[in-house]
């Protein structure tokens, strides 16, 4: 144990290292949990292997995504080897630039930046809403970039249980007596209640496999404006041959720090798609439990499905039973001409809501449109 | 204090080892994570926060606890659209008009400072859940499936669980004694908030292993035979494999092994088992998935 391989070192010393080792492995173990885990440990036998697990396990992790990181960072912490846990910058996969085209014009892009003419300027951005975004400049990615920044998507609405004040509604007994007692007790005035609407979930699924490369940047781009103006009802999910929760990733103010974070946390960028297992992945561990029941369930893939398009209709259909609409939104049908011949997109569509286009910031402001009111 | 409950006193265990030992007592079977959790929440007046599958036993851990330390259990279901109202308390308002037209038919004249101090007396106070979980401390305080609740409930909660105290307006600030031991449970319908989380501990329950599980349906429902146990044990830990929508939890099995010793069953056949299947697997596509597999690959290894 810690304090057998290093004499002399402090537990408290040991303590803070290996939450460091964890916050690298990528596990937030802020320091009040850490204040939690040397109380925990005061309690327990410190030299004790599974009573040191167990103190650190119970109160640095946060949930079940946490304790596979928490295990291996402990493996390697504890049994005196260099943490084997990648540093944040080792992970970096093929670097957001290279495979998200909105990002490309970061440094060069800025030659129209202070472009006095308002006029011309709002019919280029009239002109670059229309845009196919795999097509254009890298100045026009960072134009774009900026309209995305004010895309505020709406979150469709559901009746609520909860009910409070308000002029017309049930009459809310707790509030007219006690104004009631106020006045001498006589009932002078009802007091009403009623259920506001709340937001519905909404949990977007963004294929981010090779053939979708072009377009997942914006994808993400209008997951993270959906994350901003919804923090608590958004759950982003990015799918290509496996499951990721970029949730937490997108949750950052600042879009390109969102999605540099959202890169690292995406481990098959650019890969192939297995959209039915990974689907069936998303159902079995999110979405059944409740993360798809009653929410707008948004798919952002192209239906290029490498795997059996059989298992993706089944799982399609699954998802349709849980979900209180399911969007497709497919890039190429903004194209002319555009059939949906994939197998896997022929699969899916019996189970589909709505199937909107998703190739220009114009498609993105529809999609809002088709979110409002789903 | 509630009826049933005499003693309060006992001294709770000394370390882990112990409490699971206590735990064994009274027919729950913690693993060494558990025990540790459950401990630590003993020892550190820290809420337990418990995640995982349905039918694991996170609710029956509360009760288990509740008789081992001698405490009262106050639990609290949560449900969308749980106001403070129904989990904190409540005026009873019918009273206290009735009090006021009482005390105006008989004096009058009395003095309005000390009316008015009774109408809002401890005895038209309602307790509900988390209230009474303070005052009749030392308790155990379950609070069942909270990912239910809406956030703003949280809010609420997250007050409560950081001092241990719940301040009425009209009669001042209610402190427990002594903490009560909190478990919270979730099954992860949706994210709780991370505030709420940072307070308690965390711990994940997993399906238990081929030997705690028939230890748990040998001590759980004693007249069920030693080989049929293991069968069910077996059967459905092979369920477990299967990736089905619905993978059976502890409840399922010992539903399961009641359902066979209620028809007189001996052993798990194939034919009993395919009679019996509605009591272990709740969606008709994972029926129709083990039937096209055939129960004999249950019966059988």
């Amino acid at each position: 144990m810690p304090e057998r391989n290093a004499p002399g070192r402090d537990a408290v010393d040991t303590v803070l290292a290996f939450a460091r080792t964890l916050r690298h492995a990528g596990v937030p173990a802020s320091p009040d949990r850490v204040e939690a885990m040397l109380t925990a440990l005061a309690h327990l036998r410190v030299l004790e292997p599974s009573d040191v697990y167990w103190a650190g396990r119970l109160t640095l992790c946060g949930g079940p995504d946490d304790l596979d990181r928490y295990d291996v960072a402990f493996a390697a912490f504890f049994s005196g080897e260099r943490p084997r846990v990648p540093r944040a910058t080792a992970t970096v996969p093929p670097r957001l630039a290279a495979s998200a085209p909105l990002d490309a014009g970061a440094g060069e892009g800025d030659d129209d930046v202070d472009v006095p003419d308002l006029a011309a300027r709002a019919s280029a951005d009239e002109v670059l809403r229309h845009r196919d975004v795999a097509g254009l400049t890298p100045a026009e990615r960072e134009h774009l970039r900026r309209l995305f920044a004010l895309l505020v998507p709406a979150a469709p609405m559901r009746p609520a249980r909860r009910r409070r004040p308000a002029a017309r509604g049930a009459v809310h007994p707790g509030r007219t007596v006690r104004r009631a007692l106020r006045d001498g007790g006589e009932i002078t005035r009802l007091v009403h209640r009623r259920a506001r609407p709340r937001p519905r979930r909404v949990v977007l699924l963004v294929d981010v496999s090779g053939s979708m490369t072009p377009y997942a940047d914006a994808l993400l781009r209008f997951a993270h404006a959906a994350v901003r103006s919804r923090p608590t009802s958004t759950e982003v999910f990015t799918v290509g041959t496996r499951l990721t929760r970029l949730t937490r990733e997108l949750r950052r103010r600042d879009a390109d720090r969102a999605l540099e974070a959202g890169g690292r946390a995406i481990p098959d960028w650019s890969g192939g798609t297995r959209l039915g297992e990974v689907l069936k992945a998303f159902l079995d561990r999110w979405g059944q439990r409740g993360t798809a029941r009653g929410a707008v369930v948004v798919v952002c893939s192209d239906g290029w499905e490498r795997g059996d398009a059989a298992l993706l209709g089944e799982q399609m259909a699954r998802l349709r039973r849980l979900a209180h609409a399911v969007v497709w939104v497919n890039p190429h049908k903004g194209r002319e001409g555009y059939e949906p011949l994939t197998g896997g997109m022929q699969a899916a569509l019996p189970s589909v809501d709505h199937f909107v286009a998703g190739h220009s910031m114009a498609a993105f402001e529809r999609l809002s449109e088709v979110l409002t009111r789903a | 204090m509630l009826p049933g409950v005499t003693d309060r006193t006992v001294q709770p265990p000394g370390s882990p080892a112990a409490l699971a030992a206590a735990l064994e007592g009274t027919g729950y079977l913690p693993d060494e994570g558990l025990a540790t959790a459950a401990y630590l929440a003993l020892a550190m007046h820290r809420p337990l926060f418990l995640e995982g599958e349905a039918g694991v036993g996170k609710t029956a851990l509360a009760h288990a606890l509740a008789e081992i330390t001698g405490r009262p259990l106050h639990r609290l279901q949560c449900y969308e659209g749980l106001e403070a109202s129904q989990a904190l308390y409540d005026w009873d308002f019918g009273r206290q008009l009735l009090h006021l037209r009482a005390a105006e038919a008989a004096h009058a004249d009395a003095d309005t400072e000390s009316l008015e101090a009774s109408l809002y007396d401890r005895r038209f106070l309602l307790a509900r859940p988390l209230l009474r979980a303070l005052e009749d401390s030392p308790s155990v305080l379950l609070v069942d499936e909270v990912d239910r609740a809406d956030d703003e409930f949280e809010a609420f909660l997250l007050e409560i669980l950081s001092d241990f105290t719940i301040s009425i307006p009209e009669l001042g600030t209610i402190r427990a004694q002594t903490p009560p031991l909190v478990v919270l449970t979730s099954n992860r319908t949706r994210e709780v908030h991370d505030a709420l989380k940072r307070r308690c501990l965390y711990h994940w329950l997993a399906h238990p292993d081929f030997d705690r599980e028939v230890a748990i349906l040998r001590r759980r429902l004693p007249d069920v035979t030693d080989g049929l146990a293991r069968q069910v044990a077996r059967a459905t830990a092979t369920l477990r494999t299967l990736d089905l929508l619905k993978p059976p939890g502890i409840a399922e099995a010992m539903d399961w092994a009641t359902a066979l010793h209620t028809l007189g069953a001996r052993e798990l056949d194939p034919d009993v088992a395919a009679r019996t299947l509605g009591a272990v697997l709740k969606y008709r596509e994972d029926t129709e998935r083990v039937q096209a597999l055939g129960t004999e690959a249950l019966v059988g290894a």
